[in-house]
């Protein structure tokens, strides 16, 4: 096995995940990668609109430098250290292939389908990534936290407004995988 | 040099999500059909060591480096905003395939569509700030 080209497994990805939070924690911040969508907006100018964006963004500079250098990782990852290709179970592979016409588990990273730029002109493909967004920005904020801040830092911390979240997350993933993604992609 | 060491820290961070494939659109359909424990796996254990970390922080007081408190303020009590949002986060992280840290991962990879899922979880951000005082928490 090749450590620095092959995928990591679980074993190796969940500790270095803790690592990180710890490290965060040690220089006195928070893990948390959502209140960077809200710094962006008073950065923005968003104040104008909502107090709820009117707070010292500069002290929050510190997790936008994280966000640089997660941009920066993926870089280096996906260009000296993967062949950008996601080998997931074979099963499931085949049911995305056969309910949803999506060929590319285990030949690419992402689904081209989806997130080729050139299907971007494609009304479909463009009202997903809106839409998946949206819903990711405003329940994040809502929740008061996302995967990064609740499903680790939070669940960490025992707190259980996270694990609640968390339990919310649950639910709106396999609402979507099973009830919506049948009809969204028939 | 503070910087340099945030900045570090993004880096393996955004190495570990591109290399554990948590950034994959693949691995999170997967994980909502149960299909492997891969993510569950990675969730798993850094939660375990996550759990165990805090709790020794906590039992012998250890401070951070400079001496202040570590930040591990608790969340404020409620349930709605906890369920309804993390329900409609989780619609999201489905649909995109994506959560906010693999966005920006993502986004170095060279996928620019991820770009625009990226504006649109500003623009929800935006949104929820407009109109958080109508909404029950």
């Amino acid at each position: 096995m090749n450590l620095l080209y092959d995928p990591w497994p679980w074993y190796v990805a969940g500790p270095l995940i803790a690592l990180t939070m710890f490290v965060l924690l040690s220089v006195g911040k928070q893990f948390g990668m959502s209140s960077n969508l809200r710094t962006m907006c008073s950065i923005g100018g968003a104040g104008k609109y909502s107090d709820f964006f009117k707070f010292d963004w500069r002290a929050q500079r510190w997790n936008l430098v994280v966000v640089v250098g997660a941009v920066i990782g993926g870089f280096i990852a996906s260009q000296l250290m993967s062949d950008n290709t996601v080998k997931i179970n074979p099963e499931i592979a085949q049911q995305l292939s056969t309910d949803y016409g999506i060929e590319s588990a285990g030949e690419a990273y992402l689904p081209p389908e989806l997130f080729a730029t050139e299907n971007l002109s494609d009304p479909f493909v463009l009202a997903i990534l809106i839409l998946g967004g949206f819903m990711v920005g405003f329940g994040a904020r809502y929740a008061g936290g996302c995967t990064s801040g609740h499903a680790i830092s939070g669940l960490s911390n025992l707190q259980l407004p996270s694990l609640i979240a968390v339990i919310g997350f649950f639910i709106g993933g396999l609402v979507m995988i099973h009830l919506l993604f049948p009809l969204i992609f028939s | 040099m503070k910087y340099l060491s945030y900045l570090t820290i993004g880096i393996f961070f955004g190495i570990i999500m591109y290399k554990s494939e948590a950034a994959s659109w693949f691995r999170i359909y997967e994980m909502f059909q149960f299909g492997s424990f891969h993510m569950y796996g990675i969730i798993g254990s850094a939660l375990v060591i996550g759990v165990i970390g805090v709790q020794i922080i906590k039992k012998y007081k250890i401070k951070a480096i400079g001496g202040n408190e570590m930040n591990l303020h608790p969340k404020q009590k409620g349930i709605t905003r906890y369920l309804v949002g993390g329900i409609i986060f989780g619609l999201g992280w489905a649909l995109a395939g994506a959560c906010p840290g693999p966005m920006y991962v993502l986004a170095g990879a060279g996928y620019f569509s991820i770009l625009i899922v990226i504006a649109s979880a500003i623009l929800g951000t935006f949104v929820y700030g407009f109109i958080k005082d109508k909404l029950p928490h």
